[in-house]
C-alpha cells in the first residue's frame, strides 16, 4: 500500500528537515502558554458536544453527550422480571471485568481465601491492558523516587487528582513491579542486568518498565495463565448490565448479559469489584479510539445507576499519536515511547512544533492546532487530517518496536525509513467512579480499580501511569473487600428496586424508553 | 470509493470494498461480531481467521483485524478453539529446565513437519520453538516465542496434538522468574516504603495549595533522553 504519491513533498520535506530538527531544542512551555493552547485545542473544552446531566449523583455535572445518553438510560432488562430470590451464583467476590485491574483484584482476593467469580464482556484477558504499549511507571530505580514521581503525576493531571489516590498510586509502585517480576513478567533489562526504563511525557525521571512494545500483551498472557492455575472461575462473554443491593441499599451483586445466549443471570455477592474499564466505542466526539472493542462505558453505568458518584467525567484523554494512515489502522496507538526514544512531531513542512515530552493533552492539542488553525496537517485522500511522526530517528526501532514495526510492514510501510502519519485518537477515560484510596466508591460493598475508577489521574493522566494503577487499586479493591466480607452479616434478600425508581425518574424526564444502556458491544454494519 | 470485490465469509458471498481488512469487510456485511473479535489492534488473537483464496490450493491464515481481504477469498474466523492447558504452581517448580517435558511430555511428538511455522499469523518459528522446548532451552522458547498472541492457529494444525503456545508461556513465565535478574535496588525502595521514609515528604505535599505545586513542578529537573 505505501503512502500514496501526493505524500512525496512532505515526506521530502520531513527527510531534508531531519539533520537540523536533531540538533533543533523546543523549550517546554510554562504553565500559561500550557493553559492557553489546552484551553484553545484540546476537545474538552469546546462547549458544544457536552451535557449536563439531569439525573442522578452527578446531576448538573457536564459530561460528553455521547456519555450523558447512555448514562440517562433505561436498564436493558425489565426490573420486574428478575428472579431474585434464587440467584443463579452465590460468591463471596464478584469482580467485574476480564483485565489487568480485575485480574489483579482476582488473584488478590483468591490468595485472600474469598471465593471469587470473574465475569468479562470479551475473553479473559481481551481488554484494554492487553493493548497497552508502552510500559508501567514506578519510581524502582536509585535515581528516582516516589515524591518525584506523585510531583510529576499530580503537575501532569493539573493539581485536580486526588492527592491521597496519588500518593497510594506511587508508594505501591515498587511492590507492583516486584509482584510482577515474581509472577514470571519478562521486563526489559540493560546487559548490566538493571531494569531497562523508558522516558515519556510529563515524567521528569526514566521510571517506564517495558515488555518491549508488548507490554500490556505479556503482563495480560501471565495474569491469565496465573488466574487459570489458581481455577479462578471466570464467566466470559458475560458483561455487567446493573447492580443489585440489599434493603440497606448496599452492593450486593449484579446482573449479567450472556452475549452467546441471551440471557441474564444474577450474582449474589457480598462485595462486587467493578474493573469494567473505559469508554472509547463510545466515540466521544466522532473520535477513534485506542481502546478494544467492548470499552462501552458498562461500568460506570451500572454503578450510576446504582448511585455511586462519578468524578471527573468531563475529561477525556486523546492519545496525541493514533495511526492516520493505512486507514485500516486507524485510530490505533503508536506509543508515546516513541517520543521517549526522540522520534518528533513534524507538520507538513517538516517543523516540529511542540516539545515531544510534553503531556498527551498537550502535544494532542499541539497537533490539532496543527491540523486546523494553523492549517500545516498532512491531508490523506480520504479526508482525514495527521502530522508526522518522525520514527527513523529512532535507533534500532525495529527490535525495541518490533509489533508497530510487523504492523506497519503488513501495509508496506517501513518505519525505519519513513516517518508515520498521526493525529489524536481517544484513548482514556480519566475520570471514573469516584474512589477512596482503599478503592471504595461511595456506594457501600462497591469497589472500583482500573479505568472505570476516577480521581487517580486527574483530567490528565501520565503514560505509564494506567498499567500502574489498574494494579494497584485492583489489589487494594481486593484486600479492602476481604476486610469488609469479614465483618459481614449474612446475606440479605436482593433487590433492584434502585431501577425501578430510575426508569420512574427518566419517565419524568420524558426520557424515551428505547434509550437503553449499555451498548455493550459497538455497530460498525452499515447504516 | 473503493472497488467492490467478491468476498464469501461461512460460504456466503459478499461485496466488499476493496483493501479493507477481513474484519471491516464482514462487518461492512452486516455481520455484528460477538466471538471472533476482541481488541481490533493486532495483540489479544480473538480474530484468528482461516481462508483461502482462489486458485490456490493452500490454507491460509491471518487476524481478521490486520489482515486485508482478497478477491473471492472465503473466510472463516474462529470462534474458539479447544486448548490443553496443565496447571502448575510457578513458585514450587524445583528444576525449572525440566519444567516443560514434565508438564507437557506430548512436546517429543513433534513430527517436524512446520505446520506450525506455516500458520503461525506472527510469523513465528514455533517449529524451532518446540524444539528448543524439547532442550529445556528457556531463554530460546522466551525470546523467540515473545510475540505471540496466543490466537490458537498452531494448536489447530498440529499433527502431534499438541498447544505449543500453552507450552511457550509456561516457558517464558519460567524463564522470567528464574533467570531474568532481580535488580537489588527495587527491594531497597521496597523498604524505603515500608520504613515511612517517604511518608513524610508525600504528606506534606498533599496540604500544599496549587500554587506552591505549581512551582515545584516548574522547577523540578528533568532527566535527559
Amino acid at each position: 500500500m505505501t503512502y500514496p504519491a501526493h505524500f512525496d513533498a512532505t515526506l521530502n520535506l520531513v527527510k531534508e528537515t531531519r539533520k537540523f530538527r536533531k540538533t533543533q531544542e523546543i523549550r517546554r512551555l510554562n504553565d500559561a502558554e500550557r493553559t492557553g493552547l489546552i484551553s484553545g485545542f484540546h476537545p474538552d473544552y469546546r462547549v458544544e458536544g457536552m451535557a449536563g446531566l439531569r439525573i442522578g449523583p452527578n446531576k448538573g455535572d457536564r459530561v460528553p453527550v455521547e456519555l450523558a445518553r447512555v448514562l440517562e438510560a433505561y436498564s436493558l432488562f425489565d426490573p420486574h422480571l428478575l428472579n431474585l430470590e434464587d440467584p443463579d451464583y452465590v460468591t463471596d467476590i464478584l469482580i467485574v471485568g476480564g483485565g489487568g485491574a480485575g485480574c489483579a483484584a482476582a488473584l488478590t482476593a483468591a490468595a485472600g481465601g474469598a471465593d471469587v467469580l470473574m465475569a468479562t464482556k470479551l475473553r479473559l484477558g481481551d481488554a484494554n491492558t492487553l493493548m497497552a504499549e508502552g510500559g508501567m511507571c514506578s519510581a524502582v530505580r536509585p535515581e528516582d523516587n516516589p515524591y518525584m514521581h506523585y510531583i510529576d503525576t499530580i503537575g501532569g493531571g493539573h493539581y485536580t487528582n486526588v492527592p491521597e489516590l496519588v500518593k497510594a498510586l506511587v508508594m505501591d509502585g515498587p511492590e507492583i513491579a516486584s509482584w510482577l517480576m515474581s509472577l514470571g513478567v519478562m521486563f526489559d533489562y540493560e546487559p548490566d542486568g538493571s531494569l531497562k526504563v523508558n522516558h515519556c511525557g510529563g515524567h521528569s525521571r526514566k521510571r517506564m518498565l517495558s515488555c518491549k512494545d508488548l507490554t500490556g500483551l505479556e503482563l495480560m498472557r501471565v495474569l491469565r495463565d496465573e488466574l487459570r492455575d489458581r481455577e479462578i472461575p471466570c464467566l466470559e462473554f458475560s458483561p455487567v448490565v446493573d447492580l443489585l443491593l440489599d434493603r440497606e441499599g448496599a452492593c450486593s451483586g449484579a446482573v449479567l448479559y450472556n452475549m452467546e445466549t441471551a440471557q441474564y443471570t444474577t450474582v449474589q455477592a457480598k462485595s462486587v469489584i467493578m474493573a469494567s474499564g473505559g469508554i472509547g466505542r463510545l466515540h466521544i466526539r466522532g473520535f477513534p479510539t485506542t481502546n478494544h472493542y467492548g470499552a462501552t462505558a458498562d461500568g460506570l453505568i451500572a454503578g450510576y445507576r446504582a448511585g455511586a458518584e462519578l468524578i471527573h467525567m468531563d475529561s477525556i484523554q486523546y492519545h496525541p499519536t493514533g495511526t492516520v494512515w493505512p486507514e485500516q489502522l486507524l485510530g490505533q496507538l503508536i506509543t508515546e515511547v516513541m517520543r521517549g526514544h526522540g522520534a518528533h512531531l513534524v507538520n507538513a513542512s517538516g517543523e516540529r512544533f511542540i516539545n515531544e515530552l510534553e503531556c498527551r493533552d498537550t502535544c494532542a492539542s499541539a497537533c490539532i492546532r496543527e491540523c486546523s488553525e494553523r492549517g500545516n496537517g498532512v491531508t490523506t485522500p480520504t479526508g482525514f487530517e495527521g502530522v508526522w511522526l518522525d520514527t527513523p530517528l529512532i535507533p534500532d526501532i525495529k527490535n525495541h518496536f518490533v509489533g508497530i514495526y510487523q504492523r506497519f510492514k503488513k501495509y508496506d510501510i517501513d518505519i525505519q525509513h519513513e516517518p508515520i502519519l498521526v493525529y489524536p485518537t481517544q484513548h482514556y477515560q480519566n475520570g471514573g467512579l469516584r474512589i477512596t484510596s482503599q478503592a471504595e466508591t461511595s456506594l457501600p460493598g462497591l469497589f472500583a480499580a482500573g479505568e472505570v475508577a476516577g480521581g487517580i489521574q486527574g483530567k490528565n493522566r501520565l503514560a505509564g501511569n494506567s498499567l500502574l494503577d489498574i494494579f494497584v487499586y485492583g489489589r487494594r479493591a481486593a484486600r479492602r473487600a476481604l476486610e469488609v466480607n469479614g465483618k459481614a452479616a449474612a446475606p440479605g434478600c436482593l433487590s433492584a428496586g434502585h431501577l425501578n425508581r430510575w426508569h420512574g425518574k427518566l419517565n419524568k424526564l420524558g426520557v424515551s424508553e428505547e434509550q437503553r444502556s449499555p451498548l455493550l458491544l459497538p455497530d460498525y454494519t452499515p447504516k | 470509493m473503493a472497488d467492490l470485490i467478491p468476498i464469501y465469509y461461512l460460504g456466503k458471498k459478499y461485496m466488499v470494498p476493496e483493501g479493507v481488512t477481513i474484519m471491516g469487510a464482514v462487518e461492512y456485511s452486516g455481520h455484528r461480531l460477538v466471538r471472533g473479535c476482541g481488541c481490533r489492534g493486532g495483540f489479544c488473537g480473538a480474530c484468528a481467521t482461516v481462508f483461502r483464496v482462489p486458485g490456490n490450493h493452500q490454507i491460509k491464515v491471518g487476524l481478521a483485524c490486520q489482515t486485508r481481504v482478497e478477491n473471492g477469498m472465503d473466510i472463516a474466523i474462529l470462534p474458539y478453539y479447544p486448548a490443553q492447558k496443565v496447571l502448575y504452581n510457578l513458585s514450587a517448580v524445583k528444576d525449572p529446565s525440566q519444567e516443560l517435558q514434565k508438564l507437557y511430555p506430548e512436546m517429543y511428538r513433534c513430527l517436524g513437519c512446520s505446520a506450525c511455522t506455516k500458520i503461525c499469523p506472527q510469523d513465528l518459528p514455533v517449529m524451532d520453538i518446540i524444539a528448543e522446548a524439547q532442550r529445556g532451552n528457556l531463554p530460546a522458547v522466551a525470546e523467540l516465542s515473545f510475540d505471540c498472541v496466543m490466537c490458537g492457529l498452531c494448536a489447530s494444525r498440529c499433527l502431534a496434538q499438541m498447544v505449543p503456545y500453552n507450552i511457550a508461556m509456561v516457558a517464558r513465565r519460567l524463564y522470567a522468574h528464574f533467570n531474568l535478574p532481580r535488580p537489588g535496588y527495587v527491594g531497597a525502595r521496597i523498604r524505603e516504603i515500608e520504613q515511612g521514609v517517604y511518608d513524610q515528604k508525600i504528606d506534606d505535599l498533599l496540604d500544599k495549595g496549587q500554587e506552591e505545586l505549581q512551582k515545584l513542578y516548574a522547577e523540578r529537573d528533568i532527566e535527559c533522553i
